[in-house]
C-alpha cells in the first residue's frame, strides 16, 4: 500500500473521512486504511435501483466514493428526452437499456469498479437476489417501485423475543427522490427508522381530474392529454392496454391531445408534458438530481464505514426560491404491517386454524374476534363475503402448520374486531407465529439473542 | 423561523399534511455539512456486520437452497381487511374470477331494485394497485349501458374514484357509490353527453331509452346488448 500522505492518491478525499478520527463519527468507528480497503471487498455490495436521472448520478458517486462492487437494475430503455440530465447516455445510446449503458460508461471512466447491470423489472428478481446486497440505494420516481423494494428489504428483518430488531437482519436502504427543484434523501434502517410504508402519507396524493371534466369541459393542456390517455385511447384501441413505456403509444396520445387542444383553443400540449402527465412525472432538473444523489451516496458511505453518524432520517431540499433544506426525524409506526415486530405467538404444531382463531380471541394483547387470516398471499380464512367464506371454510379444521406450508416460523396477518375503550373496533394485525418443537426454530432464536 | 412548523415536503407553514409524529430540526448550514449533523444507529460498524452476514448466507444457502417466497404488498393487506369486512346489500354481488387468493382483481354485479335501472344487471371490474389505498382502485363498467355518467367504453364518472378519493374510504364505499349512480343518475357530470341531455330535457324519454337499451336494442345509432 502506497504512503498516502506523500503521494497524491485517488482516494485522497476519501482518506480524510476514513483515516482520521473525528467528533461526529459513529460510536465504534476505527479509522484506518483497512476500512478503505474493506470497501472494495466482495461482501460490500451495493444495489442501485433505477438508472435514470438519480441512478446515473448515484452510480458515478458511489464508484468515485470507493465502492467497487455495484449492481444496477432498471427496466427502461434510453429516450432522447433523457439526454439533458442522464449524463451517462449519448445520442447513439437511444433505444438501448439504461442499466447496461450506465454500467458500461461508469466502468470506462473509473478503473477497477465492477458494475453488473440488470435490464429487467424489479419484480422479476426473486427475493434472494436482493438479500445479497449490503445496502440498497433507490433512485426511483414511482411510489409503487419504492413500496415494492421496501417490502422486500423489510421481509429480511427479524425480531428477537423482546421485539428488538436483530441487527444482522437489517437491510439498510438509502432513498432519493426529486421533483423539479425539490427533493428528498432518507435513510431507512428497517426496524430502527421509519420504513417507506410508515410514512407513505408524505407523498401527496396524485392529482386526478374528474373524467367528466376531461370529457366535457377541458380547460388545461393536462386535461387534453388525460382525455386522450384515459378516454380516447380505449374508444379507439378497444382491448389493447395502454403502455406508458411504448413510445408509439405515447406518440399517439400526444397527437390526440394536440387535436383536442386545437378544438378547444387550449395552448401548451407538448410531447414531454404528455409524458409527464401520463406517467405523473414533474420535469426533472439535473442539479437537483446531483444534490440528492450526493447526499444518498454519502449516507451509503456513512452507513457502511461508520465514518459519521447517519442522517436521521429525512432530508428535504428545496431549491425553487433560494435554498431551503432541513432534516426531519420521523418516527416509526410501531404497528406498521411491513416493518413492525407484530405480536409474537407460540403455538403447538397440532393447532388447527379454528383453534388458532380461538387463541387470538383469548390472547391478552389481541382479544381479536371474527378473525380473517392471510399468509403470504394465501387467504386461509375469510369472514366475508359469503363466497370467500365458503371457499375457505374447509381450512378451519386443518393444522395451521400445514396451511403455512410447514414453515415453522413466519409472519401472518389477521384482521377482525377488538374492543378498545368499551368500543368495538376493526383492526389489522401482524403476527409472528412460531411453532414449538420444530427443527430450526431453536437455532434461529439463539441467533436472535446473540 | 426556528421553531415554526414548515412542511418537510413543500416547506410551507400552511401545508395541511399530517403533522404529528415528527420532530423537526431546522438548520441553515451548507448542505453537505448538514448531512453529518444528526445521528443514530451506530452500535456496530456495518461493514463488519456485512462480513458476518456473508458467512451466514453461505451457510444458509448450503443448508436449504433458499426457496423464494411470495410477499404481500401493504396494499394487498389493506384490501384483505376491506374485503373481509364487506357488508353489501342483496342487490350487489362480488366475484373473484382468479380464485380466493387474488383479491386485487374482482368483479361486482349490481342489480338495482328501484329507479330507471331496476332489474337490470351491471357488471363492474375492479383493479386494485399494490399501493392501495394511497391510490383508488381502477373501476370499469363491463356492461354496455345507456347512462349519463358511464360512457360506452365503460369509464365511470364517480368523484370518489378520482378527484375525491381518500385513503379512509374503502371498497364498500365505492360499491355503494356505484349503486347510487343507478338510483340517482346525474346529468351534471356527463360522460355520455347524449344520455345526459335527454335526462335533463326529457326524463320520460330518458326512461324509455333506458328500458330499450336494457332490453337489448338501439338508442340512436348505438346498440346495447340485453342487460336484464
Ligand atoms: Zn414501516
Amino acid at each position: 500500500m502506497a504512503d498516502t500522505s506523500s503521494q497524491p492518491s485517488r482516494s485522497r478525499d476519501l482518506d480524510k473521512l476514513l483515516l482520521r478520527p473525528g467528533n461526529l463519527v459513529g460510536a465504534t468507528f476505527e479509522p484506518g486504511p483497512e476500512l478503505r480497503d474493506a470497501l472494495q471487498e466482495d461482501f460490500v455490495k451495493v444495489l442501485v435501483v433505477g438508472a435514470g436521472g438519480l441512478g446515473c448520478e448515484l452510480l458515478k458517486d458511489l464508484a468515485l466514493s470507493g465502492f467497487r462492487n455495484l449492481e444496477v437494475i432498471d427496466m427502461d430503455r434510453i429516450e432522447v428526452t433523457n439526454l439533458n440530465r442522464q449524463f451517462l447516455f449519448r445520442l447513439e445510446d437511444v433505444g438501448k437499456p439504461k442499466a447496461e449503458v450506465a454500467a458500461k460508461r461508469v466502468k470506462e471512466r473509473i478503473s477497477g469498479v465492477n458494475i453488473v447491470p440488470h435490464f429487467c423489472r424489479i419484480e422479476d428478481k426473486d427475493i434472494s437476489f436482493y438479500s445479497d446486497f449490503s445496502i440498497i440505494a433507490l433512485g426511483l420516481d414511482s411510489i409503487e417501485a419504492r413500496s415494492y423494494i421496501n417490502g422486500v428489504a423489510c421481509s429480511f428483518l427479524e425480531y428477537d423475543s423482546n421485539d428488538n430488531p436483530i441487527e444482522e437482519t437489517i437491510k439498510p436502504m438509502v432513498d432519493g427522490g426529486t421533483e423539479g427543484f425539490k427533493g428528498h434523501a432518507r435513510v431507512i434502517l428497517p426496524g430502527v427508522t421509519p420504513c417507506f410504508e410508515c410514512t407513505i402519507w408524505l407523498f401527496p396524493p396524485q392529482v386526478k381530474f374528474p373524467l367528466c371534466t376531461l370529457a366535457e369541459t377541458p380547460r388545461t393542456a393536462a386535461h387534453c392529454i388525460e382525455y386522450a390517455h384515459l378516454i380516447k385511447w380505449n374508444e379507439v384501441h378497444g382491448g389493447v392496454a395502454f403502455d406508458p413505456d411504448d413510445p408509439k403509444h405515447m406518440k399517439w396520445v400526444y397527437d390526440e391531445a394536440v387535436k383536442r387542444a386545437e378544438l378547444f383553443g387550449i395552448p401548451g400540449v407538448t410531447y414531454s408534458l404528455t409524458q409527464g402527465v401520463v406517467k405523473n412525472i414533474i420535469p426533472a432538473i439535473a442539479s437537483t438530481n446531483a444534490i440528492i444523489s450526493s447526499a444518498c451516496a454519502l449516507e451509503t458511505l456513512k452507513i457502511v464505514t461508520g465514518c459519521s453518524k447517519t442522517l436521521s432520517n429525512y432530508l428535504t431540499y428545496n431549491g425553487a426560491e433560494g435554498l431551503h433544506t432541513k432534516v426531519t426525524e420521523f418516527e416509526r409506526d410501531k404497528d406498521c404491517l411491513v416493518c413492525g415486530p407484530g405480536v409474537l405467538i407460540e403455538l403447538d404444531t397440532s393447532v388447527t386454524l379454528k383453534k388458532f382463531m380461538d387463541i387470538l380471541e383469548e390472547h391478552p394483547k389481541l382479544q381479536l374476534s371474527r378473525a380473517s387470516v392471510t399468509h403470504r398471499g394465501k387467504n386461509l380464512y375469510m369472514q366475508a363475503p359469503p363466497i370467500l367464506e365458503e371457499m375457505t371454510r374447509s381450512n378451519l379444521s386443518l393444522p395451521l402448520l400445514d396451511l403455512m406450508d410447514k414453515v415453522p416460523k413466519d409472519v401472518l396477518h389477521v384482521n377482525g374486531t377488538t374492543v378498545k375503550k368499551d368500543e368495538k373496533v376493526t383492526c389489522l394485525r401482524k403476527l409472528r407465529v412460531v411453532f414449538k418443537g420444530v427443527d430450526g426454530v431453536a437455532d434461529m432464536d439463539t441467533a436472535g439473542g446473540a | 423561523m426556528a421553531g415554526q412548523y414548515t412542511c418537510p415536503i413543500c416547506s410551507q407553514a400552511s401545508c395541511q399534511r399530517k403533522r404529528t409524529k415528527t420532530r423537526t430540526i431546522s438548520v441553515s448550514l451548507f448542505i453537505l455539512r448538514l448531512l453529518s449533523l444528526c445521528g443514530l444507529f451506530s452500535s456496530r460498524t456495518m461493514i463488519r456486520l456485512f462480513k458476518v452476514k456473508e458467512k451466514q448466507r453461505e451457510l444458509a444457502e448450503n443448508a436449504s437452497g433458499g426457496a423464494p417466497v411470495k410477499k404481500q404488498s401493504a396494499g394487498e393487506l389493506r384490501l384483505h381487511k376491506d374485503i373481509s369486512e364487506l357488508n353489501l346489500p342483496k342487490s350487489c354481488n362480488i366475484q373473484f374470477p382468479n380464485g380466493k387468493d387474488d383479491l386485487m382483481n374482482f368483479e361486482v354485479s349490481i342489480r338495482p331494485d328501484e329507479g330507471y335501472y331496476a332489474s337490470g344487471t351491471f357488471l363492474f371490474s375492479f383493479q386494485v394497485s399494490p399501493i392501495y389505498p394511497h391510490e383508488a382502485p381502477k373501476v370499469k363498467c363491463k356492461t354496455k349501458v345507456y347512462h349519463p355518467n358511464i360512457d360506452l367504453e365503460g369509464n365511470v364518472c364517480l368523484n370518489i374514484l378520482r378527484e375525491d378519493w381518500k385513503p379512509v374510504l374503502n371498497i364498500n364505499t365505492i360499491i355503494y357509490g356505484l349503486y347510487h349512480l343507478f338510483t340517482e343518475p346525474n346529468y351534471e357530470d356527463p360522460l355520455n353527453h347524449d344520455a345526459a341531455a335527454v335526462l335533463r330535457d326529457n326524463p320520460k324519454m330518458f326512461e324509455s331509452n333506458v328500458r330499450r337499451a336494457m332490453a337489448g336494442g338501439y338508442v340512436g345509432q348505438t346498440y346495447f346488448p340485453r342487460s336484464m
